[in-house]
């Protein structure tokens, strides 16, 4: 597309954005107004309130960041705001848009407002568009039902809003029917939908938590122009701190129903004034944090701040870093919320006077009186004594460390990938199936990983990571290359062999839930590993108090069902699982990717700890770049089922060579408004090419800034290569990281 | 596109061959005509009964093959053969289509449209006590047998004639026979006639596409695009019928298309309530009766209406489906 790169200072300054500047007198352009909400659905056990008293106020041209954990109610408030919540649903209180009534308003006043006055943009963009109309249709169609135009008016302007949006060739693509659209095309399309009518009030709900990172980046991007466009106000609903950082002016932070903290965005993520904001903030592992930087030396345990304790060669050891700040507990389910503050029960500040009643959110602060407020009773001594998210949270112990600094080439293999490759065939007709092409879901793939390291393998949908781990974990003979596990080439074991090595790799996966049997009890579950082995029911239940304990589970949970327990502690169980038969490696599909931010931390600690107490070594499979960078120590980025940079974190991250790896890195929101404003963005054209056809050259050309930047005629040499030649990984020096490109290095 | 349809066809006569094969041999095997000619009164000497089986190419004295190869040779050329009671067969046909289409439209347009409006209403209904009473009423219908539906219609026409004291509802045959007059006249009778039988089959019918249809609507009422579809603004009514209704009736279309092509193979025990000579009342006879060549013409005549029924719902879910159509 020819999306316009958001300019560093794009309207407002990461110094001094225009929701801080303004002055503190009340204004009066507000045009979403929610006062006192109250929502309350009927759970399975008893009234659930998802809302409880929400005051929200949205002035025109604002961006407006709704930020919570799942089941924080976050969502319920702008599906109230645009009247769309079940028919089950008891909403209280008021909520205006352009002056309007919204609560208890009948339908035909709602849908006089939505799509006019309020706009909305979902989730999942695969399935918001109705499949059997064609795209430009529905746009128009949201024009026409509130502007008696002409179908072909209606249709014109439906293009134009396409192109706005940054849909390439917009005229054609109008006709086309929404499965021929991608995923960020998608979201494309119904972000023109919802401000096809100029609405005063854009909300947004998780607008780009379905897509891939550089789609992401994209789309927010598309949503920023949209809105600056109509002078619309922003209500943007996230869970992810990056993306609220990046576009929020002011920031409203939800827990169990309710804003606990609320403020510029620049003033609340610099210095956060209730716990719960504090944890959120210190749980999220950062892109930007210096890998090792706080760590101490390997084999220290307490690491302190400005400890210059040097490390050996930082690149390349593998070492301990700085744990995440977990929140101990999970937030209270809404039948049975406690009777005073809701995040008492989790909080370490929390004292009788928390327990006894819900704090009001009241104004903290003098720098700006007025605009940052704080549901907590300790706000005022957490700004007086200055207390950040460290102070307030006791920081677990980092792991000791095993081996004092090893030398990689030192460290027995534990994996070794080379040039894997596997194709799936295409197949067409109804009645004898014949192949007409091939998918090259893994082409050239690259892992390399000693014992107790971690390996991190990132790539976005569709890069042939799940593949990847099929063919590792068949420990069959690959299609092409060469797989080897603990030093054994898969091409060589018989049955037994394979076996046996079967037990010492085992695999963490993605959805905690369905990966565990619902009918099964904790105990059983765990040991299944086990049972396989050949090991006897007496000597598996022995190890079931064990693993509970190792896990950070209580032994006593051992006769429970899955659905008794949370989401991390799920996770914690298909952790257990993979533990009983005491692997070497571990395979971690996506583990915390289902998680909320306050969990993930506690998991990635826990897989922090296990792997230095129990000598591990950990393929991590994840599309989160920030949790890669927390956890590995090296890293493999695929693109299109080929591994286009692998080498040490520290390296690839800090000063990666490959155009791809430097797209992918800029794309990551930071949870930090001042910088995250403050750097240049590469936004990558388009959505990864199918793999289907077979490339020649650089399967990454077609979205390459570098090849693009390349002038047809001065640079036609150059270019040439990229199109004739598949660029091999090479490194500058023995230890570096690799890159697969043929104009590797710096910009 | 061509290739594809061909490929497909072609697929249809290997299966249409097969269907002829089986349905001839089971016929020939299962069914005794001689029993037939044997059981009249008086009996026929057995070499008449011999002459006129050879004559009809039924004689199961003659191998099976030879006569298959015989009828086949025939029918091939567009002669199914003779009835037992040695009519054409072909000449049959048209007749009892034509019945059984004239009995069956109404009542399957009627019940198609009828369930489809049911399961929709009943979908956005759902759990609220009209969606529980059509449930009720669905499952009520669905579970009584067509034969006793149509009496207990019967009966109620039985009931309402003698309540009003003269012949209100007539119910046996297409028309009264040797009855005179204008077109309107002639017309009005063959109205009264379809009555209970149209009305036997649209509740059956309707029943059973009301709870498919209420399933695919439930599907797509939950769905994020119709939800969207409000978004932008439209009354609940103009969302569920333009986005959801449009797409719950994608899957519907293979039930349209069986639905409708099973027209023309009649429905057996409505004809035999109601005294109409269509196709289902034919089969029924003749299997009664052994009539092998009535039987593999119809037989034949309804795996070709299947097939195509196969092909018309792919024809229609392409047209209703952009999805498929591309791929």
């Amino acid at each position: 597309m020819t999306a316009p790169r958001t300019a560093p200072d794009g309207g407002r300054s990461a110094t001094a954005p225009p929701g801080i500047a303004a002055p503190a007198t009340p204004r009066t352009d507000a045009v979403l107004r929610i006062r006192d909400l109250h929502v309350e659905f009927d759970g399975p056990r008893g009234p659930a309130p998802a809302v409880r008293g929400v005051d929200l106020t949205l002035h025109r041209g604002e961006v407006l960041g709704l930020v919570g954990e799942s089941g924080s109610g976050k969502s319920t408030v702008a599906l109230a705001a645009i009247g769309l919540l079940p028919d089950t649903a008891r909403v209280a209180g008021s909520i205006t848009i352009a002056g309007t009534d919204v609560v208890g308003a009948d339908d035909a006043t709602l849908s006089g407002l939505r799509g006019r006055r309020v706009g909305m943009v979902f989730q999942d963009p695969l399935s918001a568009l109705t499949p059997v109309h064609r795209v430009g249709d529905q746009i128009a169609e949201a024009i026409r039902t509130h502007h008696d135009v002409p179908r072909a008016h209606a249709r014109r302007r439906a293009v134009e809003l396409l192109d706005l949006v940054g849909i390439p060739d917009p005229a054609t693509r109008a006709a086309a029917y929404p499965h021929e659209f991608s995923g960020g095309m998608r979201q494309r399309a119904l972000i023109a939908m919802a401000i096809a009518n100029e609405p005063d009030v854009l909300l947004a709900d998780e607008p780009t938590t379905a897509l891939d990172v550089t789609v992401q980046a994209q789309v927010l991007d598309v949503l920023r122009t949209a809105q600056r466009a109509t002078g619309a106000a922003l209500l943007l609903v996230s869970h992810d701190l990056g993306v609220i950082a990046g576009t929020a002016d002011r920031v409203a932070v939800m827990y169990a129903g309710r804003v606990v903290e609320s403020g510029p965005a620049t003033a609340l993520f610099a210095a956060p004034r209730m716990p719960y904001t504090m944890g959120l903030l210190g749980a999220v592992p950062r892109l930007d944090a210096p890998v090792d930087a706080a760590a101490a030396a390997p084999g220290a345990k307490e690491p302190a701040h400005g400890d210059t304790a040097p490390t050996s060669d930082r690149a390349t050891a593998p070492g301990p870093r700085t744990p995440l700040i977990p929140i101990p507990g999970t937030p209270p389910e809404p039948h049975d919320l406690p009777t005073g503050c809701a995040f008492a029960p989790r909080c370490p500040l929390a004292d009788d006077a928390c327990r006894a009643a819900e704090p009001a959110l009241l104004s903290v602060g003098t720098e700006e009186p007025g605009r940052h407020h704080a549901a907590c009773r300790h706000a005022d001594r957490i700004v007086e004594r200055g207390l950040t998210a460290t102070d307030v949270y006791p920081l677990p112990d980092p792991p000791a460390s095993s081996a004092p600094a090893p030398d990689r080439d030192t460290l027995p293999p534990v994996l070794k990938v080379t040039g894997l490759t596997k194709t799936f065939p295409v197949r067409k007709g109804s009645v004898v199936k014949r192949r007409v092409g091939s998918v090259h879901a893994v082409n050239g793939v690259e892992l390399d990983l000693g014992r107790g390291e971690t390996l991190g393998l990132v790539g976005e949908s569709g890069s042939g990571k799940s593949t990847t781990l099929m063919e590792i974990l068949g420990l069959t003979a690959p299609e092409g290359g060469t797989v080897e596990v603990l030093g054994r080439d898969t091409r060589t074991l018989d049955r037994a062999a394979r076996r046996q090595l079967r037990g010492t790799v085992q695999m963490v996966f993605q959805d905690p839930l369905s990966s565990l049997d619902p009918r099964l009890p904790v105990g059983e579950i765990i040991t299944e590993p086990l049972r396989a082995q050949g090991v006897d029911r007496a000597r598996a239940a022995a190890r079931i108090p064990e693993l509970l304990r190792l896990v950070g589970l209580s032994p006593d949970h051992a006769d429970r069902y899955p659905h008794a327990f949370s989401g991390g502690q799920r996770q914690r169980i298909g952790i257990a699982r993979a533990l009983s038969v005491r692997p070497q490696l571990l395979v971690l599909d996506e583990p915390v990717s289902a998680l909320d931010v306050s969990v993930q931390a506690g998991i990635l600690n826990l897989l922090t700890a296990l792997r230095a107490e129990l000598g591990l070594s950990y393929l991590f499979v994840s599309h989160d770049l920030s949790v890669v960078r927390h956890i590995a120590d090296r890293v493999s980025v695929m693109y299109l089922g080929r591994t286009v940079e692998h080498g040490p974190v520290a390296e690839v991250f800090g000063a990666p060579r490959h155009p791809y790896t430097r797209a992918l890195l800029s794309a990551v929101p930071l949870p930090d408004p001042v910088r995250e404003r403050g750097r240049e963005r590469i936004l990558l054209a388009g959505d990864p090419p199918s793999p289907t056809r077979p490339t020649t050259g650089c399967g990454f050309r077609g979205r390459c800034p570098r090849y693009a930047a390349m002038s047809p005629t001065h640079g036609a040499d150059r270019r040439s290569r990229c199109e004739r030649e598949t660029p091999a990984l090479t490194a500058p020096g023995p230890g570096r990281a690799a890159a697969a490109c043929h104009f590797a290095g710096p910009p | 596109m061509i290739a594809h349809l061909s490929k497909r066809l072609g697929y249809y006569a290997l299966l249409l061959a097969l269907a002829v094969v089986i349905s001839y041999v089971l016929s020939s095997l299962a069914l005794s005509p001689r029993g037939y000619f044997e059981g009249r009164q008086p009996p026929p000497p057995p070499e008449a009964i011999d002459t006129q089986l050879t004559a009809l190419g039924i004689n199961d004295r003659t191998p099976l093959w030879e006569r298959f190869g015989n009828w086949l040779g025939h029918a091939l050329h567009g002669d199914l053969g003779r009835t037992l009671d040695s009519s054409d067969v072909g000449t049959e046909f048209g007749r009892r289509i034509g019945v059984s289409l004239r009995l069956l439209l109404a009542g399957t347009l009627l019940g198609t449209v009828g369930g489809v409006l049911l399961g929709t209403w009943g979908a956005v209904r759902q759990y609220r006590f009209s969606d529980r009473a059509v449930t009720l009423f669905a499952f009520l219908l669905l579970s009584t047998p067509t034969f006793l539906l149509a009496v207990l219609l019967k009966v109620g026409a039985i009931r309402t004639n003698q309540a009003v004291g003269h012949e209100l509802i007539t119910f046996t045959g297409e028309k009264t026979p040797g009855l005179t007059g204008s077109l309107p006249t002639l017309f009005g009778d063959r109205a009264v006639h379809l009555l209970l039988p149209t009305l036997a089959i649209a509740l059956g019918t309707a029943a059973a596409y009301s709870r498919y249809q209420r399933g695919t609507m439930l599907d797509v009422l939950g769905s994020d695009f119709l939800r969207t579809a409000r978004a932008k603004g439209l009354r609940r009514r103009t969302a569920v019928l333009r986005h959801g209704l449009r797409t719950a009736l994608v899957p519907m279309s293979t039930f349209f298309a069986y639905g409708f092509l099973t027209l023309f193979t009649g429905a057996a025990f409505t004809e035999k309530v109601f005294g109409w000579h269509g196709m289902g009342a034919w089969f029924v006879d003749a299997v009664g009766k052994g009539d092998i060549n009535s039987v593999v013409a119809v037989n034949v005549f309804a795996a070709v209406m299947v097939l195509l029924a196969g092909f018309l719902a792919d024809v229609l879910h392409a047209a209703l489906d952009p999805r498929v159509r591309t791929s």
